[in-house]
């Protein structure tokens, strides 16, 4: 009772690195709280995945597995999960931000009459106190998160009902190896007692999935463009600069919702997450939620025409002016320099 | 086979794409008075979905449902330039304050005060809120299957749907049966534009609360013209719980809410001139950031 879980994705039999990342955030959450860390993995062909989830701190590691419950439909892992979630009755629960924890966190949530923060960039413990109420809760979960159009940052809380659920994007925390043979207690459960046939009305036909071709996450150096880059065409200019400094290309949710860059490339609160040792950020703003997916690079480099603009004051080095001048006059001067 | 009952759950959000300077109190608070009110944006690929089921299905009808104030009133008479055959606003000050989970309660009631549908359909997000969470929620309160990020609709059999998913990382083709509730991406199909007959024939749809400040001498168009009412729902037409509803029924509260005011860090300014640019080349290189 009252312990924290985390629902752990499997795709092709690997744990989704989202859902170590929780793990990893859930242990420190469950060493302050001082409760369990408990790890649910739904799905099918699971041998040995419990192997997976263990070094990072999990107590206890719930598996679920059954040919019909892979690939995810909503029926019944929402229907296990709420089963589960009844008889444990945990106090936290958290997935990651996801496509699957997007379909599943509010049929869950809501079935559980529990309240649902979705993409919360940090998470913490404390206290709270209701005045009106007269009352105090202890050791509650602050959900926190960019919202408005990204002007300001919530703190938000579920004084009252259980679990209090959050979904955090891919990135946001960091995974971490607790230890290799960390002592969990695995339980295998029997699908049967949490499924019936009408959960799997909703039948996969097809799929397609594509390895990602980009690795952004990954890059050292992110060469980003914004708004303020004008067009599909403009952003050439950006590829190469990264191609001469070996960096990926990334792009601000405005940029991609103006077609200037693919959906892929998107980093921010609803993007990716990255911490590249240097990011050049190319006629971007700056609102929160994209410096909430940029603001742990190592260096900054901001380019654009506004003095004022919100991202330079994040920024080791302000470039004030056109990128259609700077960033061939940085190609040609990393080229002279570097012979 | 027979038409579909449809309804598309819509929402009228402030423009937060665009919050520029001029939306900025002294402050630092957000004044959402000079963002313009849209009609959400994957509210509207919905609303496409919906239409063209109604194209290729004869004896469709779709039904906008939206909750929000007054004002809401706006995105229902653009659903009906677009074609759209009717709309609800569900509006009430019991309503204020509702999370998600209240604001799903409360259409789900609605919803069952609507009679008998085959079809729900919603954007999957609100560029607001941007949870994505009502849609989902609608569907588990009224028991029914959903489907999340769909792109478009297949095929139509009185058996059900077959729709294609866009995922992060690739699609899926996926079959559910109706009733079903589905929630749409931007990547489906723009929505029509307005049809400029729907326009002239719509102009003056108007709720029971507008006509109140209605100028006099278009009062009579209501009684001849019955699909000009805009239906007002209030917390009157529903069955509740009022524990469930607003600020009460929401299990998740805002603990605080900080300004985001930003530090400025001691940053190396430059221009586009030649020396500066080589310079911080050189610099960067030499401290092995780059090269």
């Amino acid at each position: 009772m009252d312990n924290l879980f985390v629902y752990c994705e499997v795709e092709d039999g690997v744990v989704a690195d989202v859902s170590l990342e929780l793990l990893t955030k859930g242990r420190s959450l469950a060493n302050e709280l001082k409760c369990q860390l408990e790890a649910v993995i739904i799905g099918a062909g699971l041998k040995d995945i419990e192997k997976q989830a263990i070094p990072y701190g999990a107590d206890v590691v719930h598996i679920f597995d059954d040919p019909r419950l892979a690939p995810y439909t909503t029926a019944p892992h929402a229907a296990i999960l709420i089963k589960l979630f009844q008889e444990e009755k945990p106090q936290i629960a958290l997935m990651g931000a996801t496509p699957i924890g997007r379909d599943l966190g509010p049929r869950v949530s809501s079935a559980l009459h529990s309240g649902l923060t979705a993409d919360c960039t940090s998470l913490e413990i404390g206290d709270h106190e209701d005045k009106k109420a007269g009352k105090t809760y202890k050791n509650l979960l602050y959900q926190i998160r960019p919202a408005f159009g990204g002007n300001i940052i919530a703190w938000i809380i579920n004084p009252d009902c259980r679990p209090q659920m959050a979904t955090v994007r891919e990135g946001v925390m960091r995974k971490q190896i607790i230890n290799a043979n960390y002592p969990s207690k695995v339980n295998h459960l029997e699908v049967s007692k949490y499924v019936s046939d009408t959960d799997f009305a909703v039948q996969i036909i097809e799929r397609h999935l594509e390895k990602r071709k980009i690795n952004i996450k990954g890059a050292s150096i992110v060469v980003s463009g914004g708004y303020g880059v004008g067009s599909k065409e403009n952003f050439k200019l950006l590829y190469e600069l990264a191609d001469v400094l070996g960096a990926e290309v990334g792009a601000s949710r405005a940029a991609v919702d103006a077609g200037y860059a693919e959906h892929e490339r998107q980093i921010g609160q609803t993007g990716i997450t990255v911490r590249p040792k240097l990011y050049i950020a190319c006629g971007i703003s700056g609102q929160v939620q994209h410096r909430a997916g940029m603001e742990e690079s190592a260096q900054i480099i901001s380019i654009n025409t506004d003095p004022d603009a919100p991202i330079n004051s994040l920024a080791d080095y302000v470039i004030t002016g056109d990128i259609s001048e700077i960033i061939p006059k940085m190609i040609r001067y990393y080229k002279a320099n570097t012979k | 086979m027979k038409g579909l009952r449809i309804i598309v759950l819509a929402k009228q959000v402030p423009d937060t794409r665009n919050v520029g300077k001029d939306a900025m109190k002294a402050d630092g608070t957000v004044n959402r008075a000079v963002l313009p009110a849209i009609f959400n944006p994957e509210d509207l690929n919905a609303l496409e979905l919906a239409l063209r089921v109604k194209d290729e299905v004869p004896g469709t009808t779709v039904t906008i449902l939206t909750m929000g104030p007054g004002r809401a009133a706006e995105i229902i008479r653009e659903g009906l330039y677009r074609g759209a055959d009717g709309g609800i606003l569900l509006t009430d000050r019991a309503f204020a304050g509702s999370d998600t989970l209240a604001t799903s309660y409360a259409l789900c009631q609605a919803i069952k005060e609507m009679g008998k549908f085959d079809l729900i359909v919603a954007g999957r997000q609100a560029i607001d809120g941007d949870t994505a969470q009502v849609g989902p929620q609608v569907a588990e309160k009224l028991g029914i299957n959903q489907v999340t990020y769909v792109e478009a609709i297949l095929q139509i059999e009185k058996s059900g749907l077959k729709v294609r998913r866009r995922l992060d990382n690739g699609v899926e083709t996926v079959k559910a049966p109706l009733p079903l509730l589905l929630t749409v991406n931007s990547s489906a199909p723009d929505c029509r534009s307005r049809n400029a007959r729907l326009l002239m024939k719509y102009k003056h749809a108007r709720t029971v609360t507008e006509r109140q400040n209605a100028a006099e001498d278009y009062l009579y168009l209501y009684d001849s013209r019955p699909f000009l009412n805009i239906h007002e729902m209030t917390v009157n037409e529903i069955q509740s719980v009022p524990d469930q509803l607003g600020l009460t029924g929401s299990p998740t509260k805002v603990k605080r809410i900080e300004n985001v005011i930003l530090q400025a860090k001691d940053a190396k300014r430059l221009t586009a001139a030649d020396e500066g640019i080589n310079d911080l080349m050189k610099e960067l290189i030499e401290s092995h950031v780059i090269g």
